[in-house]
């Protein structure tokens, strides 16, 4: 009798489930298809394309426009500027946020409530809107010799820097202050008692702790430090000084009869984020949610 | 360029999350602290206030100043530079690719809160059930956003080149005309849109699927004993109690619609029907032409618009973590 029942109900439920697995399939086709495109353009020859056009069965497949993008492109070159500013960039990020952070959920003022939210606000505000005046000042502040070879900020590698960790700073303090809250306070009272000063009771008790938090957000960093074209397309005059982003919008002019090869090259610029997702996937996820789920 | 990230942080939503922080404030609980940690704590907040004040309000402020002037970048500013409200004047009246760039951006974000942003919602719906594979599909809507925009750019521009993708499949069976996605000025808005809320979506799906995570699942359960069908569950019951994210998500919607620059400066550097709020002010500022005074007027626009989001944001912040 209840089985009777419950046939209709459970058949309309799997019809339900079919359907939707064929938006979901559809829609991931979809998502793939742009990147598979790419994949199959950057792994024919120019000279097939050509004749054929790029909408026709290959007569070969082949890596070589990967090889003659990295070399003539001089890829590794550019990979090297990105990994010279998004490394510091990222730990002096977390190393900063870290600290603001800890002094804020440490001792409670008015004044903290205005801190956190001129943190944050910094980090949602359009960089566009700064960009003038700080063109101004990048030309303006002298720098000593060895972290600037022309004297200023603008068109070096420190001045890239800054800005990211100044940038990333609100959204990290935003998060680290949020997880911080979640440890039980007594650790910090304990420490006190037991006589160790401020900055012990950081390194020591607090930010291993933390350990966690800084792994998701350092990954998320990396990615957002990474991906970044806006400041070093602005801030960084000299082509060859520029990361891997903003040196594929130079690679344009160089190949902008070789479209295959320009692909290949797009994808080469992608694979470091894709292979961080891949392997540190929770880590990404949890980074972005994590102010989200209070830690 | 500063990601699509703006904040993945929310206060959690409903029931589950509710008065967070209030560390109990006993009164007096600093005399503990030596001087030394009195000025350790200071420089451990000193430094990167001092930094942001510096490198991110300073320059705010000074564009709000420098867009009554007419300053040009060059040498000192005095009291001959000062212009009143002429580049405001200027910009309304007679600038004409500002009407334009500004109607790009309400379509932005019109394309986005309307079509973007929901699909994320859906999807993220969709996946929260037990279905399998709902983590396969998870991975491939968010592979997107982990991609540079410069590398969005160059993968779209295959899709829509004359002899890419598109035009190759609407050229088998018919002689049609080529479409030009990107060349049209009346059409490539819209190619960059799709490209733009192909990543989009996926960013709205992460953030709103973690947020359905921490609703209470017993909700779920007394909606479902009370005869709710599962559309039911999500409008009256979810989506409520969801408010807190769903704030979050209109505000990196507005903020992603308000920032969104890279993709029109890759594709013909924000000109020929691709023209931003933001590709106004680093095309009169900084690449071809120095007026600095005139393009600040255009930032102080972007910046009022942007207020509104932000305050938003923070009163939602102030509110969890105020008391």
């Amino acid at each position: 009798m209840t089985t009777i029942a419950a046939l209709p109900k459970r058949r309309r439920i799997k019809r339900g489930r079919i359907a939707l697995h064929a938006f979901l399939i559809t829609m991931s086709l979809i998502w793939i298809f742009p990147l598979v495109w790419a994949f199959f353009t950057a792994m024919r020859p120019l000279s097939d394309t050509i004749v054929h056009g790029y909408w026709s069965w290959p007569q070969t497949l082949n890596f070589q426009n990967f090889i003659d993008g990295w070399n003539n492109a001089n890829l590794g070159y550019y990979y090297l500027n990105t990994l010279i500013v998004t490394v510091p960039a990222v730990l002096i990020t977390l190393f900063l946020a870290s600290l603001v952070a800890f002094a804020l959920t440490r001792v409670r003022s008015r004044i903290n409530l205005f801190l956190l939210m001129m943190f944050t606000a910094g980090n949602l505000l359009p960089p566009q809107v700064i960009i003038v005046p700080l063109y101004t000042i990048y030309n303006a502040i002298p720098i000593a010799k060895p972290f600037s070879d022309n004297g200023r900020l603008y068109d070096q590698y420190i001045g890239i820097i800054l800005i990211h960790i100044v940038f990333q700073l609100g959204f990290c303090v935003f998060v680290l202050s949020n997880y911080m809250r979640t440890l039980p306070k007594e650790l910090n009272e304990a420490a006190l008692v037991d006589g160790a000063s401020i900055f012990r009771t950081y390194r020591s008790i607090i930010l291993p702790l933390c350990t966690p938090a800084l792994a998701a957000l350092g990954t998320l960093e990396f990615t957002f430090i990474y991906n970044d074209f806006f400041w070093a397309l602005l801030l960084m005059f000299t082509g060859s000084k520029r990361p891997i982003t903003a040196a594929l919008n130079d690679l344009r002019g160089q190949f902008f009869t070789n479209e295959n090869i320009l692909a290949a090259a797009a994808l080469m610029v992608a694979i470091p984020t894709i292979v961080v997702y891949i392997a540190l996937q929770r880590q990404f996820i949890r980074g972005l949610t994590l102010g989200s789920t209070k830690g | 360029m500063p990601d699509p990230q703006v904040l993945g942080s929310a206060p959690a939503p409903g029931p589950t999350g509710a008065g967070v922080v209030t560390s109990g404030g006993r009164k007096g609980r600093y005399s503990i602290l030596t001087r030394r940690d009195k000025i350790a704590l200071g420089l451990m907040v000193g430094i990167p206030t001092a930094l942001t004040t510096f490198f991110i309000w300073l320059p705010t402020f000074a564009s709000i100043l420098l867009s009554f002037t007419d300053y040009q970048g060059i040498g000192g500013i005095t009291a001959k530079n000062v212009v009143g409200l002429k580049n405001y004047i200027f910009l309304f009246t007679e600038y004409t690719l500002f009407w334009p760039a500004l109607i790009h951006n309400v379509l932005w974000l019109a394309f986005f809160i309307l079509i973007a942003t929901p699909l994320g919602i859906l999807l993220a719906v969709l996946l929260d059930r037990e279905i399998r594979g709902s983590r396969f599909y998870q991975n491939v809507f968010y592979f997107p956003v982990v991609l540079s925009l410069a590398v969005v750019g160059f993968i779209w521009e295959l899709q829509y080149a004359p002899d890419g993708f598109i035009d190759s499949v609407l050229h088998l069976n018919t002689q049609a005309n080529t479409i030009d996605f990107l060349g049209n000025r009346s059409l490539n808005i819209w190619a960059v849109l799709v490209a733009a809320s192909w990543r989009h979506i996926g960013y709205i799906m992460v953030l709103y699927l973690a947020g359905l995570k921490s609703v209470d699942p017993t909700l779920r359960e007394a909606s479902a004993i009370d005869g709710a069908s599962e559309r039911q569950t999500f409008l009256r019951v979810i989506f409520p109690v969801m408010a807190p994210i769903n704030v979050i998500i209109v505000v990196v919607t507005v903020i992603e619609s308000l920032r969104a620059f890279d993709l029109a400066f890759i594709i013909n550097q924000g000109t020929n029907g691709l023209e931003l709020l933001s590709t106004l002010i680093t095309n009169n500022s900084i690449s071809e032409a120095s007026l600095v005074g005139f393009g600040s007027s255009i930032a102080v626009v972007l910046l009022v618009i942007s207020l509104i989001p932000i305050i938003l944001y923070l009163s939602r912040v102030m509110r969890s973590t105020g008391e």
